[in-house]
């Protein structure tokens, strides 16, 4: 109804709609197990049945690292929500036609509960994982463990981010969640979830390329803040699974990716408000 | 301007432009190859306009189909946003052009509820007051609880209409939505219409029946090809609004689609009754269909029906033309225009062939006495027995 709005009006009307944000997020997760016999403990199954996949490739092939589940789990968890929130962001608008069509709200609403409901799915297989850390008397150092809530808040303005850009390009380019499907697995790939940072780097100097390439990709710098404080061991057999640095040095990173999450979100909202005069129509 | 003098809605200048591409090119393999290529044409929906609602008016939106009045409605919730000039709105805007629009088919009506709330922007706190009162409106019992994909068209509709009702909205949008649900229902929600007007709330319907507007409106805009012509009474907005109907549109609308075609219905007063003659043309030999005859009131509501299989006449077509009269006998309609509409239909598969509108249908002009649609001659007479004589003869 009213013309261009600033990216801080946006924010605030997009947040003045928290109730159906939450509202959102609930009836994702209702919807998702309803009618289905365990339930919400699917959320948690996925992730454990992935594990035991890679668990038994890595058993056949040899070189498997020791306590590997513990390892690709915390990779595995943050690759999840990101996986997650991108594919479910995509289709938050396109799959709400007649809802966008007819009702006014921000519709920066959508992808926005999209990540939410994410968000809540990831809570609960952390919570299931910290059971089997315990369960395991996993070792984890606890000097990095404080990282975490800080390395998913960075992850999640960069994901608010990018669910916005998806979701609005979706739109008009119907294309966009198939090519989606294609990118993220290879995006999955080029993050050190089944294999470890150190390994890449390596290889990366050995061809005489920068080592810092992987940190490009700003889901590495969260998922080794995982790594590095659930899985607590940095070198095995002399050689480097992670960055032997201090805390500093992984928490510079994360405010790296916080500081460009912040700037891409703000470019989203704004290609996202551009994006939303024509939506109801061109759906 | 009636009411406070203060405006509930201020248009200046709106207008809305569509972008229509020749061949919709959706995919981006397309996007890419025909960078540059692409030809558009822009579609005036909206021409520049400007008006004022006050505060406490019922103001009807007429228009044909295609006229623009459901864009307008649109820029006015908030939906599409006009391409120049501004929609201004005062107060929480609740429009029922979403019914039931943002049910899940999972979820249950309650917890429906509670997300359509928050969608119109309400708390789950100032929601949960007011549930009892939705629960109510919207006559669904116990079935409050069960998932809305059991409910029946009518539950659906109820609920988001109780919704939208019973959220204490300043100005209240309504898309031809009265006409839904039975007919204890549609009275229902007119009455709370017209209480939503006793309390000094905004309205805007839009509709293209003459006779909503007439029964609720205080005044009314016509809306003819995008460019607002009329702004007056209802009674003067009416007559402008048919005058430009007839004027712009030929009074039939058909429809071809396949193999069969109905050229032309046409519709002849006889004595106590009326012929209705029905051209089809065949492109080649068809079997199995079926030609039915409705006759709707003039908000569009069907009255009567009836088709060649009920009347025993098995229809087929040669290639060619083949003519169909129906002979209508007594028709003991109430004063008013009945559209008719002529359909043919695939008995197999149910589809539907072609169908022909004649929106003057059915004119029934001679003076009748009472409302509705038929007349059953009523005749009344009163007589009086004097209570005193009863009671005396059982006393004795």
């Amino acid at each position: 109804m009213a013309p261009r709005r600033n990216v801080p009006t946006h924010i605030r009307e997009v947040l003045s709609y928290r109730e159906l944000i939450g509202g959102l997020v609930r009836k994702e997760l209702k919807v998702r197990y309803k009618q289905s016999t365990i339930g919400v403990a699917w959320s948690m199954i996925q992730p454990m049945f992935l594990l035991l996949i890679y668990s038994l490739v890595f058993s056949v092939l040899g070189g498997g690292l020791p306590r590997l589940g513990v390892w690709i789990m915390s990779g595995l968890l943050v690759w999840t929500l990101v996986g997650t929130t991108v594919t479910t962001a995509v289709v938050s608008i396109t799959g709400n036609g007649p809802l966008v069509g007819k009702v006014r709200f921000p519709r920066a609403v959508l992808p926005t509960a999209s990540t939410g409901a994410a968000l809540v799915h990831f809570m609960l297989q952390l919570s299931a994982f910290c059971v089997v850390l315990l369960a395991v008397q996993q070792d984890v150092d606890w000097a990095y463990v404080w990282l975490i809530p800080f390395a998913i808040t960075a992850l999640l303005l960069f994901l608010l981010a990018v669910g916005l850009v998806v979701s609005a390009v979706n739109v008009y380019a119907r294309d966009t969640q198939h090519l989606l499907d294609m990118l993220t697995l290879g995006w999955f790939w080029l993050t050190p979830i089944v294999y470890d940072y150190g390994r890449m780097s390596r290889y990366l100097g050995n061809h005489g390329l920068p080592t810092w390439l992987p940190m490009l990709n700003p889901v590495t710098s969260v998922v080794m803040v995982m790594q590095r404080s659930l899985y607590g061991v940095t070198e095995i057999d002399g050689k480097a699974l992670l960055p032997g640095e201090s805390v500093w040095w992984y928490l510079r990173n994360i405010g790296i990716v916080a500081g460009i999450s912040v700037v891409l979100l703000y470019l989203a909202l704004r290609l996202f408000d551009r994006a939303e005069v024509n939506m109801a129509e061109s759906l | 301007m009636s009411g406070t003098g203060t405006e509930a809605i201020v248009a200046t200048d709106v207008s809305k432009v569509f972008r229509i591409s020749h061949d919709p090119v959706r995919s981006m393999k397309e996007r890419l190859v025909s960078i540059g290529r692409r030809q558009f044409t822009d579609f005036h929906a909206l021409s520049p306009m400007s008006f004022t609602i006050a505060q406490g008016e019922t103001v009807g939106i007429l228009g044909h189909n295609g006229s623009g009045k459901s864009t307008l409605l649109k820029c006015i919730a908030g939906i599409l946003r006009p391409t120049t000039g501004t929609i201004a709105v005062r107060g929480r805007l609740a429009s029922l052009l979403e019914l039931g629009a943002g049910f899940h088919p999972e979820l249950s009506g309650r917890e429906n509820v509670f997300i359509n709330a928050a969608f119109l922007g309400i708390s789950r706190k100032e929601i949960g007051k007011r549930f009892d009162e939705i629960i109510d409106f919207a006559e669904l019992g116990q079935f409050i609880d069960e998932p809305v994909k059991h409910y029946s068209s009518g539950m659906y509709v109820r609920l988001g209409f109780a919704v939208a009702v019973n959220l204490d909205p300043d100005v209240l949008l309504v898309d031809e939505v009265l006409a839904v649900g039975d007919e204890a229902f549609a009275k229902k929600c007119l009455d709370r219409v017209k209480q939503f007007q006793a309390e000094g709330r905004t309205i805007v319907v839009v509709t293209h029946a003459a006779d909503v507007v007439r029964q609720v409106c205080s005044r009314a805009l016509v809306i003819d090809h995008g460019n607002l012509i009329c702004d007056s009474k209802p009674g003067e907005a009416i007559r402008i609004f048919r005058e430009h109907l007839h004027g712009t549109l030929t009074d039939e609308e058909a429809h071809g689609t396949g193999e069969l075609r109905i050229s032309s219905v046409k519709l002849q007063p006889r004595p106590g009754g009326a012929l209705v003659t029905a051209v089809v043309d065949a492109a080649q030999a068809v079997e199995g269909v079926r030609i039915s005859l409705e006759v709707a009131d003039s908000g569009g509501r069907m009255i009567y029906r009836v088709d060649s299989e009920q009347l025993g006449l098995p229809v087929s077509f040669a290639s060619g033309t083949t003519r169909f009269e129906f002979e209508l006998g007594s028709t003991a309609l109430l004063t008013g225009n009945y559209p008719v509409t002529v359909r043919l239909t695939d008995i197999a598969s149910a589809r539907l062939l072609d169908w022909y509108d004649l929106k003057t249908g059915i004119v029934a002009s001679g003076p009748t006495v009472g409302d509705g649609v038929v007349d059953l001659g009523v005749v009344l007479r009163q007589s009086t027995h004097p209570v005193d004589g009863a009671a005396q003869a059982l006393v004795e």
